[in-house]
């Protein structure tokens, strides 16, 4: 038998080496997508992010409007979804009947486990004649506003959105939950024992779990930016720069699901993999950024319960 | 001793079972999508005649299948449009091109209260999808279609999302008849469309046009067929209005093969010739001259031999249109030039 501490340090090691290979990985991506969008990196530069024209024929490509597609999409999926998310998880944890529970949680689950390629069918089949209907439906009025502007047909920016949130509402729900159920007993027992009502009780749960459900928002988030099949078959695939919900509009990750097969041309092939480069580049910014929101908020509320007794000390 | 010597026979037939089995060749290929129903059609009959013979077609897409003839991990390609000079240039031996069957790309339209068939011209068709021509009423439309009752609304343009060898066909029709298209769009499997929303696909454009009243689009012609689409006629160069159809897609090919340059690379769109299908096209099968493996060489010769031949029977209840006699006598000539040995 080895001594103990050659064991300590040959797990020591084991575990270093595979956090090692995480971030070697991570690096990896980035050269290789560097490497392969090269030809394009040299000929646009810093402009490919900035421009919005996509001409496979004449060889000048610019990544704004897919840049615009995808945040937007996102965007206006997560202003759909969470407050869906957060109801849901609400429901469940705090105010559904026990026997509804299990069944509801399943469902949830179920949401998440339908492959993407199905809610595109169901969204070309089902849902993009009813957004259609309800697009003309809107009064004139309404229609004239950039936001709605433009003709009612169906594909566009409003069902990708729609169908993001739908694909999102599971994740979330189901994160928010679990730190909904790990906001401790005493917590709402002292809010009821303060004489809060049933309401204020769960508004104080939500506000200690806070940290955590701004971390499943964030999730759904990173979801939407790359989910790609079932957008590209409800948005429309219009590279246009268009504050209008009901424009057709194109992300990042469906233009390279779109074209990567047919690119026979050199320079069309790097661009597309550049556009796999900018969406790496902005899921880790968007990882990065959520990570540090959640941090800030955790250190002001450590903060904040470190002063309190404190402060409660010194009254006394 | 008996048992023994039985055993040993059968050894030995296990072994020349071996060896028998050894010789079969394994051929690997790759490329466009639109074929994909055909060759696969005509693998699985050529295995059937030549057990020992097995080729293997991955369908993904032509720009993937001139890339991977290119790095020599296949031993044929498969592309919808030809390889460009500066593609040929980039390989590293002599690319020849044969072409198999052909097709034909048609506009769809839903105007739920037109039952007439449209008829539809290359510039009408190139000014709709550039934007210049947005309602259904339009007097260009109208000249075309008199005695028509066509509605004044907007035409919702549906056009491919993915990059594909429909695309090319129908862009390369367009860029024949209007100078303008040609210069603001040009040719490619994936361009730069002025408007109109992306469907993925043939069944995404057809979903979109299907679903969209007062929507124009385009699809390959046996998708039109074997979903039951309706479609306008196109004018040719002929100035006749056709319908596409089998037949008049193989009179193109016919049409053009007095013309045909000595590497098959050539477009058929807007061809001369009575009855012909303007929108029409080659799909070609790509291969070394003379290829490393030698053996594969010999073989895949004997079945494009046998596709130019016997498997064209195949072709029109699939969709597809054959090829006229005339191609096929080039083609055979130009198939002796590969290197078997």
């Amino acid at each position: 038998m080895k001594p103990a501490s050659s064991r300590n340090w040959s797990f020591r090691f084991g575990t270093g080496f595979f956090g090692l290979v995480l971030i070697l990985i991570v690096v990896g991506i980035g050269v290789e997508l560097t490497r392969q969008s090269w030809l394009s990196i040299a000929k646009f530069g810093l402009k490919f992010w900035f421009t919005q024209t996509w001409d496979p024929v004449a060889g000048d490509f610019g990544a704004l409007p897919f840049i615009w597609g995808t945040l937007y999409s996102s965007i206006v999926a997560l202003l759909i979804a969470a407050p869906i998310a957060l109801g849901i998880a609400v429901f469940i944890s705090e105010l559904c009947p026990a026997r509804l529970q299990q069944p509801l949680v399943f469902l949830t689950e179920l949401l998440a486990a339908i492959p993407s390629i199905v809610y595109g069918l169901w969204g070309i089949f089902v849902m993009v004649p009813a957004v259609r209907a309800l697009e003309s439906a809107l009064p004139q009025a309404v229609r004239a506003l950039p936001i709605f502007s433009g003709p009612a047909a169906g594909l566009g920016m409003l069902s990708a959105s729609l169908i993001l949130a739908i694909m999102v509402v599971p994740f979330t729900s189901a994160v928010a939950r679990e730190v909904l159920k790990a906001v401790p007993v005493t917590q709402r027992e002292a809010a009821y024992a303060l004489g809060a009502t049933r309401f204020e009780a769960i508004a104080a749960a939500l506000y200690y779990a806070r940290t955590g459900i701004v971390g499943a928002i964030m999730l759904g988030f990173g979801r939407a930016l790359g989910e790609t099949i079932a957008v590209t078959m409800v948005i429309g695939n219009n590279p246009q720069v268009s504050l209008s919900l009901f424009a057709p509009q194109y992300t990042m990750s469906a233009v390279i699901a779109n074209e990567f097969a047919e690119a026979a041309d050199e320079l069309h092939l790097h661009a597309l993999v550049e556009i796999g480069l900018v969406l790496f580049i902005i899921t880790l910014l968007v990882n990065s950024l959520s990570r540090l929101l959640i941090w800030s908020m955790a250190r002001s509320a450590k903060a904040a319960s470190v002063a309190e007794p404190a402060a409660v000390g010194a009254t006394a | 001793m008996n048992r023994r010597t039985a055993l040993i026979a059968l050894a030995t037939a296990a072994a020349l079972g071996v060896h028998a089995t050894a010789q079969k060749v394994q051929i690997n290929g790759a490329g466009a999508t639109f074929p994909n129903p055909i060759y696969s059609k005509w693998f699985a009959e050529y295995n059937k005649l030549n057990p020992n013979v097995e080729i293997n077609y991955a369908s993904v897409g032509s720009g993937a299948g001139i890339r991977q003839i290119t790095n020599q991990t296949v031993f044929f390609g498969a592309t919808d449009g030809p390889m460009t000079n500066e593609q040929l240039q980039a390989a590293p031996g002599k690319i020849l091109h044969f072409p198999t069957v052909l097709g034909g790309v048609v506009p769809i339209y839903n105007l739920p209260n037109v039952n007439a068939e449209l008829k539809f011209t290359g510039p009408v068709l190139a000014d709709i999808f550039l934007g210049k021509i947005t309602k259904w009423n339009d007097p260009a439309i109208a000249k075309l279609n008199a005695g028509v009752n066509l509605p004044a609304t907007d035409i919702t343009v549906a056009h491919r999302s993915d990059g594909s060898g429909t695309t090319y066909i129908w862009v390369d029709f367009l860029s024949k008849l209007s100078p303008e298209f040609k210069k603001r769009v040009g040719v490619n499997t994936a361009v730069n469309w002025p408007v109109g929303v992306g469907g993925r696909g043939n069944e995404g454009v057809s979903g979109l046009v299907s679903q969209t009243p007062g929507s124009l689009g385009y699809v390959e012609l046996i998708y039109a067929l074997q979903n039951k689409i309706a479609f306008g006629t196109v004018q040719n160069m002929d100035g006749e209005f056709v319908k596409a159809s089998v037949a008049s897609v193989t009179a193109a090919a016919s049409a053009a093969a007095a013309q045909m340059p000595p590497d098959f690379r050539v477009s058929i769109t807007n061809a001369p010739g009575k009855g012909v299908y303007p929108i029409s096209s080659f799909t070609w099968l790509l291969l070394y001259e003379s290829p490393k493996d030698k053996s594969q060489s010999k073989v895949m010769v004997d079945f494009v031999k046998w596709a130019l031949g016997d498997g064209q029977k195949f072709a029109p209840d699939l969709g597809y249109a054959p090829l006229p006699a005339n191609v096929v006598k080039l083609e055979l000539d130009a198939l002796a030039k590969i290197k078997v040995s």
